[in-house]
């Protein structure tokens, strides 16, 4: 399901981030949160941690590194495929996340910004913002095989 | 059958004791056929959807989706037995509806995200595990009749 951003969503997506950025950190933490509590097979990915509760230090400092993964990724909205070359690599040879999971993080992301921003997030910034993410899921999956 | 936890029943029936009906499922179904605009094949007869705003007026869509959040009524009552409370419903949505399962998922994600943009900070993760868990119970039992 890729479908490319037009002019207007790349405008809308650039907006919405730009109001959320203060909580940028915040809101990638929310969402981890919930994704390892409402898919506990997410779990798996994070063995390592001694503390996977929410609102513990690993998921607080690994949200706001997604976020500054995504943050990067609107910036290169014109150009995802290479623009996220380095991180396709390293989820792809490193990492191996299976990639169903990015889908289940993009909905718990949006979760968080109407939970957060119940007026902002409208049914268009949504669209923009499902369709945006989709792709970044796209061009990290890109190295995979 | 599905297990509930006496703290996951208490979640549901709260969650939906306090429910605006008439505002939620107006909104989650307009939602849907903005974000998933293939959606829209199965409300052909409905009036103007040409673009976001007319789909966001059009009131024929939002007294539809007031119908399809009452559906999930009979889960809440019939918790213990929610494949065949859903049985006659299934068939429905499958010979006469033709509506593709996958379409359930995507309401059903819409849902969340609707309640999730009302409830705040009441939406913590537990209740939204919980809404989820209930949701795809629901979503399981309308696929079950199709063949």
């Amino acid at each position: 399901m890729t479908m490319s951003l037009s002019v207007k969503n790349k405008d809308t997506v650039r907006a919405f981030w730009a109001k959320l950025s203060p909580k940028a950190a915040d809101i990638g933490a929310d969402a981890l949160c919930r994704m390892l509590v409402v898919y506990p097979q997410t779990k798996t990915y994070f063995s390592h941690w001694k503390d996977l509760s929410p609102g513990s230090a690993p998921v607080m400092m690994h949200g706001a590194v997604i976020m500054q993964g995504v943050t990067d990724a609107v910036a290169k909205i014109d150009n995802l495929t290479d623009g996220l070359d380095q991180l396709s690599q390293l989820h792809a040879f490193t990492l191996r996340v299976d990639p169903a999971n990015f889908k289940v993080l993009s909905h718990n992301l949006m979760v968080v910004m109407a939970n957060q921003f119940p007026k902002d997030f409208s049914p268009e910034v949504h669209v923009a913002m499902d369709k945006f993410l989709a792709l970044v899921a796209l061009a990290l999956s890109e190295k995979y095989r | 059958m599905v297990a509930w936890s006496e703290q996951e029943r208490s979640i549901i029936a709260n969650l939906f004791s306090n429910l605006d009906y008439e505002d939620v499922g107006a909104k989650a179904l307009t939602r849907c056929l903005i974000v998933y605009p293939w959606t829209q094949r199965y409300f052909g007869g409905f009036g103007n959807l040409y673009n976001a705003e007319a789909i966001k007026m059009n009131p024929n869509i939002a007294a539809h989706g007031v119908k399809i959040l009452h559906g999930l009524d009979r889960a809440l009552k019939n918790m213990d037995n929610i494949k065949e409370t859903y049985a006659e419903l299934s068939v429905l949505h499958s010979e006469k509806l033709h509506v593709d399962p996958d379409n359930f998922k995507l309401l059903s994600d819409v849902l969340t995200i609707v309640i999730a943009a009302k409830l705040g900070t009441d939406f913590t993760p537990e209740v939204q595990a919980t809404f989820q868990k209930f949701l795809a119970v629901v979503v399981s039992a309308l696929g079950k009749q199709y063949q």
